[in-house]
């Protein structure tokens, strides 16, 4: 809890600052709301807003899962073939110049205005930190390691189960939990591009009525999303990978 | 109390089960093996005889663990034949030789337990079954109460022996022993020479072992051989009395003497 206590003072105080400020200098609130006006939305909208997280959670949720899903099932198909590897890998690269959420209007035309399109905007957003190092995870298993499970009987599946899988689980979690901080903008970027629910939506039928407070408040229960699902990933790992802590402690 | 010898060939029986693949002769006969241009090994002969335990010592760079890889099928020479048990085939040497690298390899995220069980794993015995047959070794082994530990928990010289429990349990008639105590300070490391020699007695093996400690060859080997430039410079039949104390042994005149001529040959 200690660690957290600095971090947390500094909130506090530039919260506190924001809403001197915005206080003094009299700011409407359509241009700039104050944190007790953000608040007062968050109780006011309740209702409103937990209807739109709902939808939006869904998306976020599901979205990341076929992107865990996919990401991992190639990262694997990626390891095992040379050739697929050298093919596909800067194939990967290159298609994240491509600014991903702006495939989201082009999958609205394909894909309607459901939840599909916003799965695949979340899930190709979140799926290249995750293959990238899930790859690398896999790849990185010591020479030695290798060599001696030659020796042990140990096969290529039997390395691969043995030592890379579990070897690379630290570095697909890192790649996991990049992802989660990207999938809340995926399910934004989606619902912007056509939909009838959700946080996203919210925003955007609260901005031409320059209802700030009610955008604030929306983009910050994006943010709890967000980290929720940080910190998911993070007690996922815990559980999974205890060596991991374990080392940590005793070094 | 019986003897440490006795129990643990009392141990090994289990290990008996498993077949060995063939006798455990190692021949190298004019192997040349050139890595990035230079001639790392240049006509190497070595002959370690069935159970025989042969040590290799030389300075860093002498290609000593080069000469282990190609001795275990993980490499091929670029001249010059190897077998081992009779077979000179990569495929066929690899499935005779088990190899203990230099540092120890466990898992971090196995148990010790079950780190030994690897080879009986990937064989395709069940964690379970693989479980049942390390467990026994264990106690024997000085082992005792570290089953379920990870290897983080593990001291230095516990995590050698587990290793080499590891190595033993792959079922090999050779053993390929890289610099296997290199990393353990000195007091651990005569505690565990002892150990393995014991382990040894009890399950003859044919050990080849590569070090740069002269004195850890002489303690372990019958007969010690001197890597130079590519070639075996010296070789010196270890002829000294085992079953006294190390700390005779390493004091008695023939000791001595055997261990400046070879370090005379090491140069």
């Amino acid at each position: 809890m200690k660690r957290w206590s600095a971090p947390l003072a500094l909130l506090a105080t530039a919260v506190g600052a924001w809403e001197l400020a915005v206080r003094a200098a009299d700011v409407p609130d359509y241009l700039f709301p104050a944190p007790s006006a953000v608040a007062s939305s968050l109780g006011g909208d309740a209702g409103l807003l937990w209807q739109a997280t709902l939808v939006t959670l869904r998306e976020i949720v599901l979205g990341y899962l076929l992107a865990v899903a996919v990401a991992l099932a190639l990262a694997v198909a990626l390891h095992f073939s040379a050739a697929l590897r050298q093919a596909l890998l800067p194939i990967l690269v290159l298609s994240q110049t491509v600014p991903t959420v702006l495939l989201a209007p082009i999958l609205a035309i394909v894909l309607g205005y459901g939840i599909a399109p916003k799965l695949v905007v979340v899930a190709v957003v979140c799926f290249f930190p995750i293959v990238v190092n899930a790859v690398d995870g896999l790849r990185s298993a010591e020479p030695e390691l290798l060599r001696m499970m030659r020796t042990l009987h140990g096969g290529r599946v039997d390395t691969f189960r043995r030592v890379e899988l579990p070897g690379a689980l630290p570095t697909i979690f890192s790649g996991m939990r990049i992802a989660a901080t990207y999938a809340a903008v995926g399910a934004v970027f989606g619902e912007w591009a056509g939909s009838s629910a959700g946080l996203g939506f919210l925003i955007l039928q609260a901005q031409p009525a320059l209802d700030t407070p009610r955008i604030f408040a929306a983009v910050l229960v994006l943010s709890a999303l967000a980290l929720a699902l940080y910190a998911l990933v993070t007690l996922a790992e815990r559980l999974i990978v205890p060596w991991q802590s374990e080392a940590r402690t005793h070094a | 109390m019986p003897a440490k010898g006795a129990v643990l060939s009392q141990a090994l029986v289990e290990l008996d089960a498993l077949p060995l693949g063939g006798s455990g002769a190692v021949l190298v006969d004019g192997v040349v093996r050139v890595l990035g241009g230079k001639r790392v090994l240049d006509g190497v002969e070595l002959h370690v005889p069935a159970h025989g335990r042969v040590g290799i010592v030389g300075r860093s760079g002498a290609g000593k663990s080069t000469l282990l890889s190609l001795v275990a099928g993980l490499d091929e020479p670029d001249s010059g034949t190897i077998s081992v048990g009779g077979a000179s085939v990569g495929r066929e040497r690899l499935a005779r030789c088990a190899l203990m690298p230099q540092r120890d390899c466990l898992l971090p995220w196995r148990t010790a337990l079950d780190n030994a069980g690897l080879a009986l794993e990937n064989r395709g015995l069940s964690r379970r079954e693989a479980r049942l047959r390390a467990a026994p070794l264990f106690a024997r082994f000085g082992l005792a109460g570290a089953e379920l530990l990870r290897p983080v928990k593990l001291s230095g010289g516990m995590r050698q022996r587990v290793a080499f429990v590891r190595t033993l349990l792959a079922g090999k008639p050779v053993l390929l022993l890289d610099e296997p105590f290199g990393a353990l300070d000195a007091i651990t490391r005569a505690e565990l020479q002892e150990w393995l020699l014991a382990a040894l007695a009890a399950e003859p093996r044919t050990v080849l072992l590569v070090t740069h400690d002269v004195e850890e060859a002489l303690l372990l080997c019958e007969r010690v051989v001197v890597l130079a430039e590519g070639r075996v410079t010296a070789a010196f039949e270890v002829d000294i009395a085992r079953d006294a104390p190390r700390r005779e042994v390493v004091t008695s005149a023939a000791f001595i003497q055997l261990r400046e001529r070879a370090l005379e040959a090491i140069g």
